[in-house]
């Protein structure tokens, strides 16, 4: 194994593998300490970071931080890499990598051109050299537009899924957390519940509840419920309104193991759902969410550190053209992501790496309470992410999410990130608004009716 | 302020969920606000908290009890080192009987779960388990799920049963969780355990509706010869409340 080594203050730093060179690289954060391959030292990650600014991007090619015999998530990146794509960036180490994102000529339509080209390593090595400003940067510039009911990504839209989450699944506790995302104008990307009980029958009961709603409303969004994606295989199977097919993804075959999914049962769910032909104007049938630190819970990490496995993560979905893919960012724990300077560090990582994947990026934007974060954190990573032309964002009534117990984004949230950002909804969801009369700010407006509203959505107003 | 046309009171006593229903759509209301802030302050405490492990005890009775605790020294190295709260501290005197089911109380994220649901679960277990009253009740501080297998294994019980609290929510911060684990030993996967969570008194499972579920669960695994994946929860239909997480990307 190739050894690597660089100097910080005249002092020689060594590093057995590739994987303790991108390990110590890494911004701090609590999940690589815990798995006991974070840099030991500040200087130790200069040096670290000085290797990587230097090193060949095809070193990726050829050393695989995750052995390609032993694991399926290896074997998809390598066998599907383009090495077309790629030749342009060939000659380029890590270091120049960063200089032609940064450079002004470097838009959306050179970073399309060069997406299938990058390698989830690639990307990873690179952001670590990047501050939270150039990541924003960068971030920006892709554009990144999927369709089923509606068109998602589209430069100038911000997105929201709406989660309308109850502790006991009952349908009209949800019925009226969806009335209150809708009258703030959420839930273009996804109304998407997670069932309290993963018990098909009940399952299929909410896919029918919100089915029924998206119709008797006429709503151009798409509706999930997010259970395993063996589930949905079923729930189709038996004619349940399933618009898109949701997993939990992580970046090694070992740790999808843990969740319970190949990457086979993945490419037969996202067939199931195709032929399903439930999307009016296009047929991206997957939603996906990753977090820095799932590989670690399920001990399945390799000695490979959280970011990269994310970004490898991030791999898997971009096989299986999802129409939405989101980090669960400060979900994890404080194990994985200690506060809020380590939950927005990584949220703006996440973002960066998938828009370079070439991903419809969105983000939850939260933390539980055993973190050492609060809502100003959370405020500063929206808004951060807003800048970097983040897709979507996941949004829940008063931020509070009661079934999951953490904290998110709230309804609220919403009006004052479209203020300052100007950003608006997707725009066959806008015109819906329009027509409604709903979420147009606080300006001079006709209120809507909102008691016919709940009634029509079987509420007693 | 209240407009009966744009706000609707009424809606929001069908749901938990901080739900505004304004129409109009404003920032948030300042009582809003600081009623937020004030839950997560209190989440914060009771994460900090300690168990009361002397009225626990008390409250046991006439069950005995044994105290362990595991190897995180204080709620700051609990909160950073998962893997020190799996493990037992050196030096822990278990009789080692083996017993068919051990109880464990483990405070986990939420002590206040334990001092208010503890007790009284093992009690309607054990009304309905007449057998649990035959080996003490193993209260375990700094505890997380598997450190369960660690003292199980030190008993040489066939099954282990942990109660512990679970991550505080700002709505419900006193949630207990209960993780039935076959043929306890270290190194355990979470799919080798069933789950029966959210048992609180606003919403959830109550101690008795617990109780069943587990008891359920303990004489199928016995019947099966195993807990996990294998052993899908048949109580499910009569009960609706279910793992409050499927596919959940947190470990513990």
């Amino acid at each position: 194994m190739a050894e690597y080594q660089a100097q910080a203050r005249q002092e020689n730093f060594r590093f057995s593998s590739l994987a303790q060179v991108m390990a110590a690289a890494s911004a701090e954060r609590s999940g690589d300490q815990l798995a006991g391959i974070a840099a030991d030292s500040a200087l130790q990650r200069v040096a670290a970071r000085r290797v990587l600014m230097d090193l060949p991007l095809t070193t990726f090619l050829n050393e695989a931080l995750v052995p390609y015999e032993d694991d399926e998530v290896t074997r998809l990146i390598i066998d599907n890499h383009d090495a077309a794509a790629f030749a342009p960036l060939s000659a380029m180490t890590v270091g120049d990598l960063r200089d032609w994102l940064l450079s002004p000529e470097t838009d959306a339509a050179a970073l399309a051109r060069v997406a299938p080209g990058l390698t989830p390593e690639m990307i990873a090595a690179v952001s670590k050299l990047m501050r939270n400003q150039d990541l924003i940067r960068v971030g920006r510039k892709p554009e990144i537009v999927t369709a089923f009911r509606n068109t998602i990504g589209q430069r100038g839209t911000l997105s929201t899924r709406l989660q309308p989450n109850h502790p006991a699944d009952d349908p009209r506790g949800i019925a009226v957390s969806i009335l209150d995302g809708l009258l703030h104008g959420a839930g273009d990307a996804v109304i998407g519940i997670n069932p309290a009980s993963d018990n098909l029958a009940n399952c299929r009961d909410l896919l029918i509840v919100l089915d029924d709603l998206r119709q008797r409303f006429d709503i151009p969004t798409q509706n999930c419920v997010l259970t395993h994606v063996t589930n949905s295989l079923e729930l189709l199977e038996r004619g349940a309104p399933v618009d898109l097919i949701f997993q939990s993804i992580a970046g090694t075959q070992a740790a999808n193991e843990g969740f319970g999914v190949t990457l086979s049962m993945l490419a037969e769910a996202q067939a199931a759902g195709l032929a399903a032909r439930r999307g009016s104007i296009g047929q991206d049938v997957m939603y996906f969410e990753t977090g820095q630190g799932s590989a670690l819970s399920a001990d399945a990490h390799h000695g490979v550190d959280q970011q990269t496995l994310e970004v490898r993560a991030q791999a898997v979905a971009r096989a299986f053209r999802p129409l939405l893919v989101n980090t669960v960012v400060g979900f994890i724990g404080p194990e994985y992501l200690f506060d809020g300077k380590q939950i927005i560090r990584a949220g703006l990582e996440d973002h960066f790496c998938g828009k370079l994947l070439g991903l419809p990026m969105g983000v939850d934007v939260c933390y539980t309470n055993h973190s050492e974060a609060d809502q100003d954190d959370m405020d500063s990573l929206a808004t951060l992410l807003v800048d970097a032309g983040v897709s979507f964002l996941i949004t829940v009534p008063g931020a509070d999410d009661v079934m999951l117990g953490y904290q998110s984004l709230a309804f609220d949230d919403l009006a004052y990130l479209r203020e300052v950002s100007g950003r608006k909804p997707a725009p066959e969801f806008e015109n819906w608004l329009d027509r409604m009369g709903l979420a147009r700010g606080m300006g001079a407006r006709a209120l809507p009716d909102a008691g016919d509203l709940a009634r029509r959505l079987g509420l007693p107003a | 302020m209240t407009d009966p046309v744009t706000r609707f009171p009424g809606l929001s006593r069908l749901t938990p969920a901080r739900v505004r229903l304004d129409a109009r759509a404003g920032p948030v209301p300042m009582r809003d606000l600081l009623a937020f802030q004030e839950d997560h302050a209190a989440a914060r405490d009771v994460i900090h908290s300690s168990a009361d492990w002397q009225a626990i005890a008390r409250d046991l009775a006439p069950l005995d009890s044994i105290q362990v605790s595991s190897r995180a020294q204080g709620r700051a190295e609990y909160l950073r080192r998962p893997d020190l709260g799996r493990r037992l501290a050196p030096g822990q005197d278990l009789p080692c009987g083996n017993p068919p089911l051990v109880v464990v109380l483990a405070d986990g994220l939420s002590a206040q779960a334990l001092d208010r649901h503890g007790a009284a679960v093992v009690h309607a277990l054990a009304a309905r388990l007449p057998e649990l009253a035959r080996q003490p009740v193993v209260l375990a501080s700094g505890a997380r799920v598997a450190l369960g297998d660690d003292i199980g294994a030190a008993m040489g019980a066939g099954m282990v049963l942990v109660l512990i609290g679970e991550r505080p929510g700002l709505t419900v911060a006193d949630s207990l969780g209960a993780y039935l684990t076959m043929a306890p030993r270290p190194g355990l996967r979470d799919n080798a355990r069933n789950c029966v969570s959210n048992i609180h008194d606003r919403g959830g499972l109550s101690h008795d509706r617990a109780a069943d579920r587990l008891s359920w669960l303990i004489t199928a695994a016995r019947n099966l010869g195993q807990t996990g994946i294998a052993l899908k929860d048949g109580s499910a239909d009569a009960l609706p409340l279910d793992d409050p997480h499927p596919g959940s990307l947190t470990g513990d």
